[in-house]
């Protein structure tokens, strides 16, 4: 199995993904320079964080125009998996390959900090190892974090199950003062209809190792060499 | 073909003084040329001449530093300093000041701060792999200190955080005496292969000259010139000579730059930061021997019609300045491109050992560099002790009352912002990114883990300015000391400093004896504690209307952990685990926060401090560490004991817990609590394992206490049998934990 990891001028968690998938999960990872136009041999591809053309116009959107795009909205519609993480899901969201759009954090600050989150869906490509563990610890690194969409869009996201993550508290509760960054339905990450593109603010890169003081993050990357593998046999 | 349409002024002496040059400093220039300076020329030497460039009133004292060790592999003299780690590895790192941008734009004078010191490490071919910041505010009362305090904690976080490079950590503290003269002093710690380190050499008569980066533009023109004066009321009108940042060019540049490092495409490289292509060319020709002839015509320009003066002394950021041979241009060229960085040959390296400025055919400057660099003046300025300086370190401390509420008295160290939590501050900067924090800011110090090694290293910086105010020697051995025992609170073995010299105006016998004791201070602690300073950087005129800043050297100092999950933390883990004081409960209460803050006195003598003992206490903590003896270490600083144990108990946001303590001690309460005896540190250790514990106590012969037990939800601090202290953790955590956001609002 083998994970792309794009790479656009500014992306600055691209170098922990490749970490993870090849040296925590010990499978093959490559980066994706942003200007390639095809997307061949991957199973999986990561978008990372960082701040793809220095955010300065609106956060991914400048990305979304790089010749890489074009081959991932390809990608997505053969119903390969997608994961977009910080920075990955909002270039997501301004590709159109998920619905809504990001706002700044309520408090007007980057926020860096461990929160938790509700897995609310473990019937996925990435969440399938969650059953057990529902509320994860993992830390969120963002200014425009706070996810929203008008009430029709939110409804069907409800209706559909896509919304994949909540803010919560420690013991999974979903509240007002859990939610770090003003999302609407404290959502934290969300998947589009098909269930194959996954996009979060939560950094599970930045805690798939003991060492690091928590392993949560690990059960996202499980999942997706779970349910790939399953595919491939 | 672009076209000059202004004339350069004539040069006269009034306008040699109007660039900062004294009239003997303009006689030299004239003997050294052999004729009157051109415009462009004047500029060249007004900013290569300046104190922020030449040293020119340091140079003498900085060579009191011991600078050399088994582990240096790069002393001071080049963009940063190196150390050997092992595993074929070198640490790379270096601080610097930002001081008077950052007064005058505090955004982006803390940001351009950050994106300066990244550069430093990175033209070294080290990738940067953490940031601090140390920081001196005036305090959060006054609106216009919040404002400086907010924008630049903004700028550090926006450049960082874009980078990718985390920020893990520094000091904050607040006081009067930066009111209107914030200190912004940045360290970045890189890491590289020990045998591929770049140096800023422009050897290889023939070799290109190239530019790449940003555009220049008229932008940070003289900064230099105005970090080496003394600030008044028209210096925000200084606001043009600020830079402004572009962090994400710089992410491009720093990955461009690796990438043709890495493919052993240069001969040599400088970072173009404080007097811009100036200090570059002429620095990177000095060190070779050689000349540099540039053509500015060539530069790749944001505004028209620039002069070779402004061209040469812009400090427009995110510029860099690379030597290479012919022969390699081309694919240096086509891995700036695939970064959309400019990248121009300009010029190119010469044998006569002159800086050559030309524009197209004509030529502005024709200097020999011998003269910016090596001839630049050295002062032995006058040295005078202060006659205040009795009258400082007087204090009758009878007359200072106990107060009768110890416990309103904790709580309110407890939430000044000195000693309050600092979370507000670094959770806005990402300090996690590169996954290799694996102790998070406010502990001691930070730890960064060194992927594809068993290793991890430690870093600090540290300085109490108030010390240094009653005491610039004592004050100067305290930073080295503290900084050390931070790092060994961490588990880590001292390995190197760096420092940033943040003094007043050096023309001022006053100040000079200041700097003149700090520094013998920093030389004889980094002696006693085999610490080399492998780099720094001295910022005077730190005055606002004549009145100077507490002499603040700072200290950056990196530590090594050989196992690197055996790091240390300094909050309290589990019930029944007993509580020990290494080191002395001493009489002594000058130059305490406590001081200051309950009585608003800012006298008398500052704690004594003895380096034998600091010594061996740290080599007692690391021994007794490495057989598995301790599960928790905190130095004891500012706020004494009582501050000590209560950030003990509170400091594990998801697991705070009591503690019982009792002491034995004759003297006053109040001096006993809060008091800053040096050489202290509390730890714990489980009571299986206290008799083992005692026995290396015992072995190094320090003085240490069984004070007390971890337990329960209150802390509780007795003497003799009296409770001095008795609260709930939770009032503690309260106190101290959001702060500094309460006093934002």
């Amino acid at each position: 199995m083998k994970f792309g990891i794009l790479v656009f001028p500014g992306s600055n968690c691209d170098h922990d993904c490749y970490y993870v998938i090849k040296h925590v999960l010990n499978c093959e990872a490559e980066f994706v320079w942003h200007k390639e136009k095809e997307l061949k041999d991957f199973d999986v591809i990561i978008i990372p964080g960082g701040f793809s053309y220095g955010d300065y116009l609106r956060t991914g959107a400048i990305a979304k125009f790089s010749p890489v795009m074009k081959a991932v909205k390809k990608f997505a519609k053969n119903g390969r998996l997608i994961i977009g993480i910080c920075n990955g899901f909002q270039i997501l969201l301004e590709a159109g390959l998920l619905p809504g759009a990001m706002l700044r954090n309520r408090s007007l600050k980057f926020i860096c900090k461990d929160i938790y989150i509700k897995v609310e869906n473990t019937n996925t490509p990435f969440t399938n190892k969650c059953a057990d563990k529902k509320v994860l610890k993992m830390p969120i690194a963002h200014a425009e974090g706070s996810y929203f969409a008008n009430s029709v869009t939110l409804s069907s996201l409800i209706k559909n199950q896509q919304i994949i993550f909540r803010y919560s508290d420690k013991s999974g509760n979903i509240t007002d003062s859990a939610n770090p960054n003003g999302s609407a339905e404290n959502i934290a990450g969300i998947c589009n209809k098909e269930g194959n593109i996954l996009g979060m603010m939560p950094h599970p890169e930045r805690c798939a190792e003991a060492m690091l003081g928590n392993d949560d993050g690990r059960l996202i990357f499980e999942s997706i060499l779970n349910s790939v593998k399953g595919v491939l046999r | 073909m672009k076209t000059l349409e202004r004339e350069e002024p004539k040069v006269t002496k009034k306008l040699a003084n109007d660039h900062g040059l004294s009239d003997g400093e303009y006689q030299k220039i004239i003997q050294l040329i052999g004729r009157e300076p051109t415009f462009t020329e004047l500029g060249i030497f007004s900013v290569m001449w300046s104190e922020h460039c030449s040293y020119k009133s340091s140079k003498i004292h900085l060579k009191k530093f011991p600078t050399k060790g088994e582990i240096v592999v790069q002393g001071p003299g080049e963009n940063a300093g190196a150390i050997d780690i092992g595993d074929g590895l070198a640490a790379v790192f270096k601080m610097e000041s930002h001081n008077h941008p950052s007064f005058i734009e505090p955004y982006q004078g803390a940001a351009t701060g950050v994106g300066g010191i990244l550069r430093d490490i990175f033209t070294m071919g080290a990738r940067p792999i953490a940031l601090l910041n140390s920081l001196r505010f005036g305090p959060l009362e006054f609106a216009k200190n919040r404002y400086i305090f907010e924008a630049v904690i903004s700028g550090i976080a926006d450049y960082g955080n874009c980078m990718g490079v985390p920020t893990v950590g520094g000091e904050i503290y607040f006081s009067e005496c930066y009111n209107l003269n914030p200190l912004v002093n940045a360290f970045c710690l890189g890491i590289l292969k020990k045998d591929a380190i770049f140096k800023g050499n422009a050897s290889g008569i023939g070799n290109s000259v190239i530019y790449v980066g940003s555009k220049t533009g008229r932008d940070g023109i003289h900064g230099v010139t105005m970090a080496s004066e003394e600030f008044d009321d028209s210096s925000e009108a200084k606001r043009p000579n600020v830079q402004v940042g572009d962090p994400f060019t710089e992410k491009l540049l720093l990955e461009a730059c690796l990438e043709v490092m890495k493919k052993g495409l240069i001969v040599g490289i400088q970072d173009m930061g404080g007097a811009g292509l100036t200090s570059s060319s002429s620095e990177m020709a000095g060190r070779a021997g050689t000349g540099i002839e540039i053509d500015t015509s060539l530069i790749p320009a944001r505004e028209e019609g620039m002069i070779p003066y402004e061209i040469m002394l812009s400090e427009s950021q995110e510029r860099m300045l690379i030597v290479a041979e012919k022969d390699k241009e081309k694919e240096i060229f086509n891995i700036f491109k695939k970064w959309d960085l400019d990248a121009v040959k300009i010029g190119r390296v010469t044998g006569d050992g002159k800086l050559r400025i030309k524009y197209e055919k004509k030529i502005f400057a024709d200097i020999p560099v011998e003269a910016l660099t090596e001839e630049a003046p050295v002062y032995e300025r006058l040295i005078q002790r202060p006659k205040t300086q009795d009258e400082i370190n007087f204090l009758d401390v009878n007359q200072i009352s106990i107060p009768d509420n110890l416990n309103d008295t904790l709580i309110k160290l407890l939430s000044s912002p000195t000693i309050a939590n600092k979370a507000w501050v670094y959770e806005q900067y990402d300090h996690m990114v590169r996954t290799n924090t694996i102790l998070i800011p406010g502990s001691d110090a930070a730890v960064i883990r060194i992927k594809g090694t068993s290793k991890a290293l430690a870093v600090t910086t540290d300085c109490n300015s108030r010390y240094c105010y009653l005491d610039p020697y004592k004050g100067g051995v305290i930073a080295v000391a503290e900084a050390a025992r931070n790092l060994v609170c961490s588990g880590a073995k001292p390995l190197a400093i760096t420092d940033c010299l943040n003094f007043g105006n050096p023309e001022k016998p006053e100040i000079m004896w200041q700097f003149e004791q700090s520094v013998q201070g920093i030389s004889d602690a980094c002696r006693a504690l085999n610490t080399p300073v492998i780099s720094g950087n001295v910022s005077f005129y730190n005055d606002t209307k004549g009145v100077s800043i507490y002499p603040t050297p700072i200290i950056g100092m990196v530590g090594l952990i050989l196992s690197a999950e055996q790091y240390i933390t300094q909050y309290f883990k589990d019930e029944s685990d007993i509580i020990i004081l290494l080191g002395s409960n001493k009489d002594e209460l000058g130059g305490s926060e406590y001081l200051k803050v309950i009585h608003n006195i800012e006298r008398g003598n500052c704690p004594e401090i003895n380096l034998n003992l600091e010594i061996n206490i740290h080599r007692t903590l690391l021994d007794a560490h490495k057989i598995g003896l301790i599960k928790s270490a905190h130095d004891c600083s500012e706020g004494g004991l009582a501050v000590t144990l209560s950030e003990c108990c509170v400091s594990n946001k998801d697991r705070k817990i009591g503690a019982v303590i009792d002491l034995d001690e004759r003297m006053r309460a109040d001096a006993l609590l809060f008091g800053e005896t040096q050489s202290r540190i509390i730890i714990t250790a489980s009571s299986a394992k206290i008799d083992s514990l005692k026995n290396v106590l015992e072995g190094y012969k320090i003085p240490y206490a069984l004070i007390g037990k971890v337990i329960g939800e209150r802390l509780i601090i007795s003497n003799n049998g009296n409770k001095l202290i008795d609260t709930s953790i939770d009032n503690l955590n309260n106190a101290w934990r959001d702060s500094i956001s309460h006093k934002l609002r």
